[in-house]
């Protein structure tokens, strides 16, 4: 666990230092994310402590956005001059890309996991 | 010599202590309720947990900056959570790589309806000039987001509410609308969540299982690249036509 958060913050870190002296516009933990998998790659192996950290901090994921989230809601007032157009666009146009993104995925699959099996099935969900 | 509430109140309030175990404590909280509810998308619980804190820091006038001295070890976590995406991806790579086409497919499609989609509706209700260029990236992740709106001329303060309302509804909706549209497979479902709705929406799918959250990740990932090169470009062609 100690050691499976410290490989992450590592990573971050590199990432960072790669951003501040290229100058790139990309968050540097991104680029950590691209390095931690290629390393992952390379090795062929995941180390279970790894796997299980990884896991424990995402399913949490949630957390990590409520203290951004209160922020942004204590600027609401920001919001409010224009708040019909702006909340209808937010909320029609996030479901019109969630679906039209969905049907062209799974229009694009028809056929090619035909072999695949029940692989990733599931009713209930996301 | 027991000290008054007013002298506690006062010294908790300086420490970062307070704001983290609120944190933590409304998470928890919100994330018991949505557990009761049977995980139902209504009750979500970053939806409910800013809800909580907004309402403690209003009522107990404290400044947002008072109480992000301890929330921002919250915040942090943020980027080890994002190194850590590597993991499900490498896990799911085989997955990802055979379904590369339909994958970038659905990137294209799902990035342009929503810049062009937000854009319109606001358009057409009214919103103004400084508004429109604000919503464009809003179904990606905060900073990139911010950065494009701030290329733009948008408001980038206004786009970091509009992303946050873009993550929360996305999240919310997510269930009815792939359900309404018959979508069934895990990774067609993470992917148009983490597109539409980036990190929270990838929160929401790690909720249903690792797939998912792979392809959310990967979806939120790939939205941000190509919308810091369709919105500007968009913005060329739009301003070309009229």
């Amino acid at each position: 666990m100690l050691g499976a958060l410290t490989t992450l913050l590592v990573f971050q870190l590199i990432g960072e230092v790669i951003v501040q002296f290229g100058g790139w516009p990309i968050p540097g933990p991104v680029i950590g994310l691209l390095l931690l998998f290629f390393a992952l790659t390379l090795r062929g192996a995941l180390a279970e402590p790894l796997r299980d950290t990884a896991n424990g901090i995402l399913q949490h994921l949630s957390l990590l956005f409520v203290p951004a989230g209160v922020g942004v809601m204590v600027h609401f007032s920001r919001v409010s001059g224009e708040w019909l157009p702006i909340l209808a666009a937010t909320v029609a146009s996030t479901a019109l890309a969630m679906g039209v993104s969905a049907l062209v995925m799974q229009w694009m699959m028809r056929g090619r996991e035909a072999q695949g099996g029940p692989q990733g099935k599931g009713g209930e969900g996301t | 010599m027991t000290p008054r509430i007013n002298d506690v109140w006062v010294y908790l309030s300086t420490t970062p202590l307070l704001g983290l175990t609120l944190t933590l404590l409304a998470y928890q909280a919100a994330y018991w309720v949505y557990r009761r509810a049977g995980f139902n998308p209504l009750l979500n619980p970053v939806l409910i947990a800013v809800a909580m804190l907004v309402a403690a820091l209003h009522f107990t006038d404290t400044p947002y900056a008072t109480y992000f001295d301890g929330a921002q070890f919250v915040h942090f976590l943020l980027g080890p959570a994002t190194v850590a995406l590597a993991v499900p991806l490498y896990l799911q790579f085989g997955r990802l790589k055979a379904l590369a086409l339909p994958l970038m497919a659905a990137l294209l499609a799902g990035s342009v309806t929503a810049i062009v989609s937000a854009v319109g509706i606001a358009w057409l209700l009214g919103a103004s000039t400084s508004t429109l260029l604000s919503l464009a990236p809003k179904s990606v992740t905060t900073p990139i987001a911010m950065g494009i709106a701030e290329k733009l001329g948008g408001i980038p303060s206004l786009t970091a509410v509009l992303v946050m309302f873009t993550g929360v509804s996305g999240a919310v909706m997510a269930k009815y609308v792939l359900d309404a549209l018959r979508i069934s497979d895990h990774g067609v479902r993470g992917f148009a969540a983490g597109l539409s709705a980036h990190g929270i929406g990838t929160a929401r799918a790690f909720q249903v299982s690792e797939q998912a959250g792979a392809f959310a990740g990967l979806g939120m990932g790939l939205n941000g690249l190509v919308t810091a090169l369709l919105v500007p470009l968009l913005l060329l062609v739009w301003r070309w036509v009229s």
